[in-house]
């Protein structure tokens, strides 16, 4: 169980439609994040899914069945929110047991479920104290338990980890993939951060504007991106992109190489260039190179030795070029 | 900033107004306190004295006096009731987004910025009046009698007009608390299945809970001196149904120009107030943690 199905949706809000008629498939067991820029409608198409929000147009099927105009509770959904949204006046147990009790579950199913919740999450110790005593990611936890003991078709996670530190926000990630491969339920995901897609992800849609992109497996979405929008997105640091006559020679309007795929030489090469900026990683070395067609970012070894001011030759690899038509669209 | 010098000058500056304050509050005390066990009455001046706790006697055996006391708590609890579970509804109305939003929470909060006096005499003469009242028109409208609220329920009608006053400052302070509340934690539970119902219950009511305290103590500090609405509607009466105790002290030291037995129950009145003050302080002091 677990198979969301969008159909044409739609959302308007006023005269200004966000969400062009969109159409995705969410298959069972899947792990598909939402990424784009901010404002360009995946939190909106979240909210869609789960019911907070009142489709303009179109239909959304829930494991076959019509889902457009049921109330979010009757969809078998879960959802974790941005603030985690628990329950400030109730101890964590309340908190997880929320839901069971709106359903009217007896004491000992609820005791039980919130137990193994408790267990799966490492919470057991904390399951008297209240959200305001815990840590960011102790909340974080509590709410996804509060999503787990309802045993939901899918889960729905709307930039879960965007309030948590950067060390934690890698502990969690682990957490939260680890959780799916435990529970093999269905998990939408939204996320601003290209990081938390490519590292999660089954299935990647790219949004922009309220328009999908690309639909894909992480690596698909890095080897062949559709278009210039998606290239850059995906991929840190972002690909370079170049104009221009030295486009045209790869009969293309705009060509992208990726930092990684760029040689570089302190004597020789197909592009010269001066670094602006060295940023020494130990494992590698960012550059950041002025060359005649702006900017190029370069991803070299750790032990390339060259600092500010240093000539540079650049060679992009040539099997790894991405070229674009005047549309930004992949040739 | 703490060194002896700065710290002994800061006491020194503060001084003054930390004095004036305390006399201001320590001399009146002290005065009532002081008069309390005298005998002093205007209509005997000449016999004058100390008569130790027979002012507290006659005051507390005054058959009036547990009446006012019993009116007191009715006006103060009902008003209280009223204000809490109105203000709430009120808030949760207001709350939505409708047109004319900002005249709408205007014309809620008028009432506030009416002084007592007027309110009460507006209540008296344009509402509760049984001839030129409005409800005596609309109950002869559907041919019922006109209803005497002042003079067969008093204190009622005390109690409604001054939750009326009191309406618009619990709902203010609960509608900007309403405002507070996180809305992913109303949608959080609309996904774990909570009815309309149940989020109020759940959700709303225990956000709210802190700030309905809040209105609680201050409006028990004031309800509880409540004088004017009593004094131009019913003068406490009729007998004494609508009496309270601030109108009783006021009744024996005014209106019999017995000023110890007035200062005795004043003090009686400190003292019952110190005791609500306690309880309210022990109910607010659980609630205002976390």
């Amino acid at each position: 169980m677990g198979q969301i199905e969008l159909k044409g949706v739609t959302k308007s809000f006023g005269d200004v439609q966000v969400i062009p008629p969109l159409d995705l498939h969410i298959g069972e067991g899947e792990f598909v994040v939402f990424v784009g820029p901010s404002g360009c409608g995946k939190s909106t198409l979240l909210r869609l899914i789960a019911g907070l929000e009142d489709v303009s147009g179109g239909h959304i099927e829930i494991d076959g069945k019509d889902a457009t105009d049921l109330p979010p509770a009757k969809r078998s959904l879960a959802m974790v929110f941005q603030s985690y949204a628990l329950y400030p006046h109730m101890s964590v147990r309340k908190n997880i047991a929320f839901p069971l009790k709106m359903a009217k579950a007896d004491q000992a199913t609820i005791d039980a479920k919130i137990e193994n919740a408790a267990r799966i999450l490492n919470l057991s110790d904390y399951l008297h104290r209240r959200p305001g005593q815990l840590s960011g990611g102790q909340r974080q936890r509590v709410a996804i338990g509060r999503a787990i003991v309802r045993e939901p078709a899918a889960f729905l996670f709307d930039e879960p980890l965007s309030n948590l530190d950067a060390a934690l926000r890698v502990n969690m990630r682990l957490e939260i993939s680890e959780l799916h491969q435990k529970l093999k339920t269905t998990m939408v995901y939204v996320t601003h951060d290209q990081v938390e897609a490519m590292t999660m992800a089954d299935k990647i849609v790219v949004l922009h504007a309220g328009v999908i992109e690309q639909v894909g497996s992480p690596l698909e979405l890095y080897r062949s991106p559709r278009n210039k929008f998606v290239a850059g997105f995906i991929g840190s640091p972002k690909m370079n992109f170049v104009e221009g006559a030295e486009a045209a020679k790869h009969n293309a309007h705009t060509i992208g190489i990726r930092p990684e795929h760029i040689n570089v030489s302190a004597t020789e090469g197909a592009w010269k260039g001066t670094v602006g900026v060295s940023e020494h990683l130990g494992s590698d070395t960012f550059l950041h190179v002025d060359t005649e067609f702006g900017l190029i970012n370069v991803r070299g070894g750790g032990e390339i030795d060259l600092h500010a001011g240093d000539d540079v030759w650049l060679s992009p690899d040539l099997s790894q070029l991405h070229k674009f038509d005047a549309a930004g669209l992949a040739i | 900033m703490s060194t002896h010098a700065s710290r002994a000058a800061a006491r020194l500056m503060i001084s003054p107004s930390v004095i004036l304050l305390f006399l201001w509050m320590a001399v009146p005390l002290g005065m009532t306190l002081w008069f309390s066990f005298q005998r002093y009455n205007l209509l005997m001046p000449g016999q004058t004295g100390f008569v130790g706790f027979q002012n507290y006697e006659y005051f507390l055996t005054d058959p009036a006096f547990f009446t006012a006391l019993w009116n007191t708590l009715f006006l103060v609890g009902g008003v209280l009731l009223i204000t809490i579970i109105g203000g709430m509804l009120l808030a949760l109305l207001l709350d939505q987004a409708i047109f004319g939003q900002g005249i709408v929470r205007v014309l809620v909060i008028a009432p506030f910025f009416v002084m007592p006096t007027v309110s009460a005499l507006v209540w008296k003469n344009f509402f509760f009046n049984p001839v030129s009242g409005i409800f005596a028109y609309i109950a002869n409208f559907f041919g019922f009698p006109a209803y005497d609220f002042l003079a067969q329920a008093p204190l009622l009608s005390i109690t409604l007009i001054v939750a009326w006053q009191w309406l618009p400052f619990a709902t203010l302070i609960l509608l900007t608390a309403l405002q507070s509340l996180d809305s992913e934690q109303l949608e959080a539970a609309e996904m774990d299945g909570a009815s309309i119902f149940s989020r109020f219950i759940y959700i709303m009511v225990p956000h709210l809970s802190r700030a309905a305290t809040v209105v609680i103590l201050i409006q028990t500090i004031f309800l509880l001196s409540t004088f004017a609405e009593i004094l131009v509607t019913t003068n406490g009466g009729p007998g004494n149904a609508s009496t309270t105790l601030t109108y009783l002290v006021y009744v024996q030291s005014l209106l019999q120009f017995d000023v110890g037995g007035g200062a005795a129950g004043g003090i009686v009145a400190v003292i019952l107030a110190n005791i609500v003050a306690i309880f309210l302080m022990r109910m607010i002091g659980k609630n205002l943690e976390t």
